[in-house]
């Protein structure tokens, strides 16, 4: 048996504004190492709102979530978020890439942030995950002249820089026409395959889940198919 | 933690918005300027006005005044030591403006460590006689030397050469007033008629100009030989001894002693010269208030700009949290680009307010009431410039405090859900 990852224990989340509303209705699961995982649901059943509570950027919840075995409740924000630089690593649907700083810059600033590797080594680093995404001849412009299947690349690499235990994406590839949607996914793929990289996707893309290892199929707040 | 990573980040956010931040350090720069010129010409002018009076008035001035004696002689009487005691028409007691034993206190003030220098004073009302006209006039007797060492005696003698009170015997220099009304010049003798009744006749050896011209009018200056010989009193005659003290504010405590230990009137500066003290820190309060309002004028603008900086990089504000960049580390890269315009705009606009004052130094100033100022006044004191500097950091820091709270608390679930 793999290692688990990641772990939610009766999740539970509402919305008070405007009306009194249960967004997720006690959700259990887990995440082991190695897995591709996607969490498919249509719009509004509540799988974005899970995931944000999984990347601990939302603390407004009941129940617990624990990762690499450690519970995330009652840290602190500061806590959470040395959490989320260390272990998780994060896509989402627009690529968020700071403008004022180069391709490579971007990909080195959370490693930065986690000081773990000096400054060359974080270079040298991240230059092999831009090589690992095909990007690493772009890594001295600026974002604003790459395209947006290139960003997204980018934000994937970012992603990579601290060797997380998992990434997580939102609607990684809904910004993209097909093709290069098709690009990100076989990344993904590849990473999941050749670096056993753990990986949550949320997604409302049926073509793109059904090439995932496992589907999480939510609807009205509640997993009705792990 | 990282600091360089968080100044790095800082740099480049200021960087992406340089021109709204070269207006906010242009406006911390000129608020600064206006500080420290401002400032150091106030500060100038206060000390012009205050060395008017304190350079030429003794710390101390001991002397004996013509008034009721303090205790009657019911206040002594035991049947009555319990009542209160009304006196009616009491008149002051015959007593002589000599200073008793002013030898032996003039030897001891010397002698006293707190104590710059001493110069005793024979003051004399006199008659000054042009032909059938008489004045009237004051002839103040000096020790010349002493006088000139303690209180810049020189620097009022516009004509002639002061030490030639000293050297010619019966000589006298006239305030200017006098000295036009009564037609005279240098090396004329004149008439002066004694309270007691005598003539005696004077040599002019120099002017003397205060900047006040009443005194001008009336006072005139010889030595104390000159002026114990116009009242025919002997060399022991001193009806003011001047004390100068090397420390100005103990000047009230020194007083009340002196009063005490050789029972004589005693006046400090501050006492005798109250209105100045008021006009001096009035002047300052009102310079420091509108420095400080353009202070905080230029820490609107920080704000402003802040906000709306953080507004204009929500997103990367929000992906720097969901990176793992903590609120706190959000609120350093925030206050620190306040605290960069602060401190940029703060040093330019130290050597801008320093090289204002020193233009403001070479403006000319001539004016016939003040003699030996030629040009404006200005103080460099450093205490000026170490407010401004601290000023400027306070402000940028307070302006910077708001947007970088609100920045930190920038939920990114928010933004991202949002897009």
């Amino acid at each position: 048996m793999n290692k688990k990852l990641l772990e939610a224990v009766n999740i539970s989340k509402y919305f008070l504004d405007p009306v009194h509303l249960q967004v997720l209705k006690k959700i259990n699961f887990s995440i082991f190492e190695g897995e591709f995982v996607s969490i498919m649901g249509k719009s509004g059943c509540g799988k974005s709102t899970l995931l944000y509570i999984l990347s601990t950027m939302d603390t407004d919840y009941e129940g617990d979530l624990l990762i690499d075995g450690t519970s995330m409740r009652n840290k602190k924000e500061a806590e959470l978020a040395r959490v989320r630089n260390e272990k998780i690593g994060f896509v989402f649907q627009f690529h968020y890439l700071l403008n004022e700083f180069s391709v490579l810059r971007n990909v080195m600033l959370p490693g930065l942030k986690l000081g773990r590797y000096s400054e060359e080594e974080l270079e040298s680093h991240a230059y092999e995950k831009l090589r690992i995404l095909g990007i690493e001849k772009e890594a001295v412009k600026k974002p604003n002249q790459l395209s947006g299947g290139e960003k997204q690349r980018v934000a994937i690499a970012r992603a990579m820089i601290n060797n997380p235990i998992i990434i997580m994406g939102d609607e990684p590839t809904g910004n993209l026409d097909k093709k290069n949607g098709e690009i990100v996914y076989n990344i993904f793929k590849e990473l999941a395959d050749v670096y056993n990289q753990s990986l949550l996707i949320v997604t409302h893309d049926n073509e793109f889940a059904s090439k995932t290892n496992r589907i999480i199929e939510m609807e009205d707040g509640q997993i009705i198919n792990a | 933690m990282n600091y360089s990573l968080i100044g790095s980040i800082s740099l480049s956010l200021l960087m992406a918005r340089w021109k709204q931040t070269l207006v906010a350090a242009i406006g911390v720069t000129f608020s600064i300027t206006m500080f420290i010129a401002l400032l150091s010409f106030m500060s100038g002018l206060n000390r012009m006005l205050d060395g008017l009076i304190i350079n030429r008035t003794p710390h101390i001035r001991l002397y004996n005044e013509i008034r009721p004696s303090d205790v009657q002689p019911i206040d002594r009487a035991v049947q009555f030591k319990d009542h209160y005691n009304f006196i009616h028409s009491i008149r002051p007691k015959n007593e002589r403006l000599e200073i008793y034993n002013s030898g032996a206190i003039i030897q001891q003030l010397r002698k006293d460590p707190r104590v710059l220098g001493v110069a005793p004073k024979v003051t004399t009302q006199v008659f000054y006689t042009v032909g059938p006209i008489e004045m009237t006039g004051v002839i103040n007797g000096i020790e010349v030397e002493e006088e000139d060492r303690l209180f810049l005696f020189r620097d009022y003698v516009t004509e002639g050469n002061y030490i030639d009170l000293k050297n010619i015997p019966n000589s006298i220099i006239l305030g200017k007033g006098a000295a036009e009304t009564m037609l005279t010049n240098l090396g004329d003798l004149i008439q002066v008629t004694t309270s007691k009744g005598e003539r005696v006749q004077l040599k002019v050896v120099g002017y003397f100009q205060s900047e006040i011209q009443d005194i001008d009018k009336v006072q005139s200056y010889a030595s104390v030989q000159t002026a114990q010989k116009l009242l025919g009193e002997s060399r022991n005659y001193v009806t003011d001894i001047q004390v100068k003290l090397k420390d100005l504010n103990i000047a009230p405590v020194l007083a009340k002693e002196f009063r005490q230990l050789f029972e004589v009137e005693a006046v400090d500066v501050q006492t005798a010269n109250s209105q100045f003290e008021t006009g001096t820190s009035i002047r300052t309060l009102i310079s420091y208030a509108v420095g400080i309002t353009l202070l905080i004028v230029a820490g609107f603008g920080i704000y402003n700009i802040l906000n709306m900086m953080i507004y204009e990089k929500m997103d990367s504000i929000a992906i720097l949290k969901a990176t793992g960049f903590s609120g706190k580390d959000v609120n350093r890269i925030f206050i620190s680009i306040a605290l960069s315009i602060g401190i940029f705009g703060g040093l330019l606009g130290l050597a801008f307010g320093f090289g204002l004052a020193y233009l403001i130094d070479q403006v000319p100033f001539v004016t016939a009431a003040l003699p030996t100022i030629t040009t404006y006044p200005v103080d460099y004191n450093p205490r000026i410039y170490f407010i401004g500097g601290a000023f400027s950091l306070v402000t940028t820091y307070l302006a910077g405090y708001l947007p970088s709270r609100k920045a930190s608390k920038i939920d990114p679930v928010i933004i991202i859900r949002g897009k």
